[in-house]
């Protein structure tokens, strides 16, 4: 028995994270703000390098074929420094749908495109994940996609996108046969948009992958809103140790203290909650879904906490552009309403007692 | 991540089964009194499922340290539904501080009583004046001839009443800085000048007592560890006080409690589960309980590896403790207006263990190192963070 990351993992973990303070650092994520570059290519390049596109895909099509637990600690660490950059569709989501969904085909056309970094994908699940808004929703008819599907991730230099029809079924539809609106959010590191469909000529996957690509994309968010929180745990702590007032830090003082403490006490627990879903991804499928729920729910629970609380240690710079600890409370914002807001996670996951509101 | 026990440790799980199943009949029922424990408690040392690492000669089974057969061991009993072996702070406190601090002597006269239930033992250790600032502690023992004699007053101490022995801590050196005065001191409860004083909580019952010492006088021999050295040798006890409390099992027993609960329970004939609000309180808890369950499968491992798991293992009390007495909150509230029901009576659910434990499980967070002390030991030791500056001497 061992619940512990691997010697790998935390190798992974490190090199990983020296990599982005160099290629993801605050001073750049402002200029890629400031440019509206949510997937930039120097970044793409960077990352493509340690391979982190491929990080699922199985080795015959260019990938690395590592764990959901590793593609999870990779999105841990995009989301420690708030990365603009899309990856949970290119990297974990769009290639799970093709290898557990897509035909050989597919299979051969994408996968490798994916895993090099070279293609981009977007998801289209909002409407399957957490339910339709504005009367959104997408049909198919003789192998034509009409519709909207609001809310669509990582929509930035996509190829193609993963789209849930309004009966639960996957397509796939190529980047020509559908328009993309910029939805502005909250959250300017990450790009989200609206895709329209008319007649839109859809490939079909296998819809039994739908529950799985929503346990991964959950899996993916709640591991991003861990890294952003224990970033902004970490810049409380430093930010305590450094400001004066009363002619003594402000991090001595039991009022602040406790506040840094509790946001550790949530963080750490969660943190085991977070692996073991990740690790029933692929070793305790039974459970994969209702342990994503309860990871993402319960992130984003502690993800708000830790926002709020690190913000509030800070003080009054701590809700300025200057010091720009802003970028990951509003990540922290975004993940929390996308693939399902806690309610309706915890809902899912109160399925499995058999419990439902219509009985 | 490997969450496979493999199969030396599968063969262990199979001989407690078949140990269960053989056994079982003759398990003591719950509320047994520790007279009733014993024989049990002997059954169990025997077969390696109680006192397992402690050695042969000090009446234990002698098996190295493991903690993934501890865990085994644990999980088994528990889903057969059998008591473990014998608990309270003799055998879960002083054993072990004995083992690292005693001598020889003492080992061979304490530790075999105490492992098999024959001597019961309570802690001395708070004072009305001295709760989380326990090093302040007053109750003098003053040298006299070969003795040393003692003079004040302990709280909270649990068991005192069943109590065999006490292991104490007193001021030995009132002139030396508070943590260099002070004795650690085993003695006899019998000891002419001990009066026990049952002290009754919020929950109606007497979990706790006071226990006055006027011109006690026990032989210096009764010391452990050096004269001054007392506050070293609690802290090896305290370390482990704090990995017993916020036990990540205990909050998934009571999250099936509840589970049976939303399934039985009704109100206008609907089922509480079928009811959003309640499903949606329960279900933010059951993320909890499995958050602190999978980091005590992190601690574990890290135990497993003879390593310090770090912040995971340090939050586990405030989470813990905190955790459960929510879970009892939430029974509470859910049983609406059944809730307010104590003792007895014919609509009283589980005997009234909700607002019992409610009540009960206030007093773990307070005890144990408070939640406010357990913050500090976060931000302090685990991030790091600096003290509080000491107030300038008045």
């Amino acid at each position: 028995m061992e619940f512990a990351l691997s010697s790998e993992q935390a190798l992974l973990q490190e090199s990983l994270t020296r990599a982005l303070e160099t290629h993801a650092s605050l001073a750049k994520l402002r200029e890629r703000v400031a440019a509206g570059n949510t997937r930039d290519q120097t970044l793409v390049d960077a990352l493509a390098e340690f391979g982190v596109y491929g990080v699922i895909t199985p080795g015959e099509w260019g990938g690395a074929g590592l764990s959901m637990l590793d593609a999870a600690l990779v999105s841990e660490a995009l989301g420690r420094f708030a990365a603009p950059v899309t990856y949970v569709a290119d990297a974990v989501v769009a290639p799970l749908a093709l290898v557990e969904g897509g035909s050989p085909a597919q299979q051969q056309e994408w996968l490798p495109q994916l895993a090099s970094g070279k293609a981009g994908a977007c998801l289209a699940l909002s409407e399957a994940a957490a339910g339709a808004r504005d009367g959104a929703g997408v049909t198919e008819k003789n192998g034509k996609l009409t519709g909207k599907a609001l809310f669509a991730f990582d929509a930035a230099g996509a190829g193609v996108a993963i789209v849930a029809t309004k009966d639960k079924r996957l397509f796939l539809v190529r980047a020509e046969h559908f328009t993309l609106k910029k939805l502005p959010t909250i959250d300017a590191t990450r790009a989200i948009g609206e895709l329209t469909f008319k007649d839109a000529p859809g490939e079909p996957l296998k819809a039994e992958a739908l529950p799985r690509l929503l346990a991964a994309a959950r899996i993916m968010l709640a591991a991003d809103t861990l890294g952003a929180a224990s970033h902004m745990l970490t810049a409380a702590v430093a930010y305590a140790q450094q400001r004066e007032q009363f002619g003594r830090l402000i991090g001595s003082f039991q009022a602040v203290k406790h506040l840094c403490a509790e946001m550790a006490a949530q963080i750490e627990p969660a943190r085991s909650l977070m692996w073991y879903a990740a690790y029933a991804f692929d070793e305790a499928p039974e459970e994969a879904a209702r342990m994503a729920a309860h990871a993402k729910a319960h992130l984003s629970e502690i993800g708000t906490f830790v926002a709020r609380t690190s913000t509030e240690v800070h003080g009054g710079i701590g809700i300025t552009d200057l010091l720009g600890l802003h970028y990951w409370f509003k990540r922290i914002g975004l993940n929390r309403q996308l693939f399902g807001g806690p309610e309706r996670l915890r809902a899912e996951a109160a399925a499995h007692y058999g419990w439902s509101a219509t009985a | 991540m490997d969450l496979a026990y493999g199969p030396a440790y599968e063969a262990l799980r199979e001989e407690v089964r078949a140990f269960a199943a053989k056994h079982g009949k003759d398990a003591p029922r719950g509320g047994a009194g520790f007279g009733d424990m014993r024989p049990w408690q002997k059954l169990l040392i025997e077969n390696g499922y109680a006192a397992r690492t402690i050695p042969k000669e000090y009446g234990g089974y002698g098996a190295k340290p493991d903690p993934l057969a501890s865990r085994i061991i644990s999980e088994e009993f528990l889903a057969a539904g059998l008591p473990t072996g014998m608990s309270g702070q003799g055998i879960s406190m002083l054993v072990p501080t004995l083992l690292e601090l005693g001598t020889e002597e003492q080992k061979q006269k304490y530790i075999g009583p105490t492992l098999r239930g024959e001597m019961i033992w309570c802690q001395g250790y708070s004072e009305p004046g001295s709760g989380s600032d326990l090093a302040s502690l007053k109750t003098r023992a003053h040298e006299d001839g070969d003795d040393f004699v003692i003079n004040g007053q302990k709280i909270w101490t649990s068991t005192a009443k069943q109590a065999d022995m006490m292991f104490c801590l007193v001021r030995t050196e009132p002139d030396a800085p508070k943590h260099d005065g002070i004795s650690y001191l085993l003695f006899p409860m019998s000891t002419p000048g001990i009066d026990v004083r049952p002290l009754t909580t919020m929950t109606g019952g007497a979990e706790f007592n006071e226990v006055f010492f006027t011109d006690v006088r026990v032989p210096k021999t009764s010391i452990v560890g050096k004269r001054g050295e007392g506050w070293r040798v609690a802290n090896a006890t305290l370390r482990h006080e704090r990995g017993m409390l916020g036990d990540p099992n205990q909050a998934m027993t009571r999250f099936k409690m509840l589970v049976d609960m939303m399934n039985e329970e009704t109100v206008d004939g609907r089922r509480l589960g079928d009811d959003p609000i309640w499903r949606d309180r329960l279900m933010k808890l059951e993320a909890q309980v499995l958050a602190m369950g999978f980091n005590g499968l992190r601690n574990l491992t890290a135990a497993a590896k003879g390593e310090f798991p770090g912040m995971s293992a340090v939050v586990v009390k405030l989470q813990g403790c905190e955790l459960n007495h929510e879970l009892a909150r939430f029974a509470i509230d859910a049983l609406g207006e059944l809730g307010i029901l104590y003792e007895s009576g014919e609509h009283l659910r589980n005997n009234g263990r909700w607002q019992w434990q409610y009540m009960f499980d206030l007093g773990l967070i307070i005890g144990g190192g408070t939640a406010q002390i357990q913050k500090n030991i976060i931000s302090e030791r685990g991030l790091g963070m600096p003290r509080e500056p000491k107030l300038a001497a008045r």
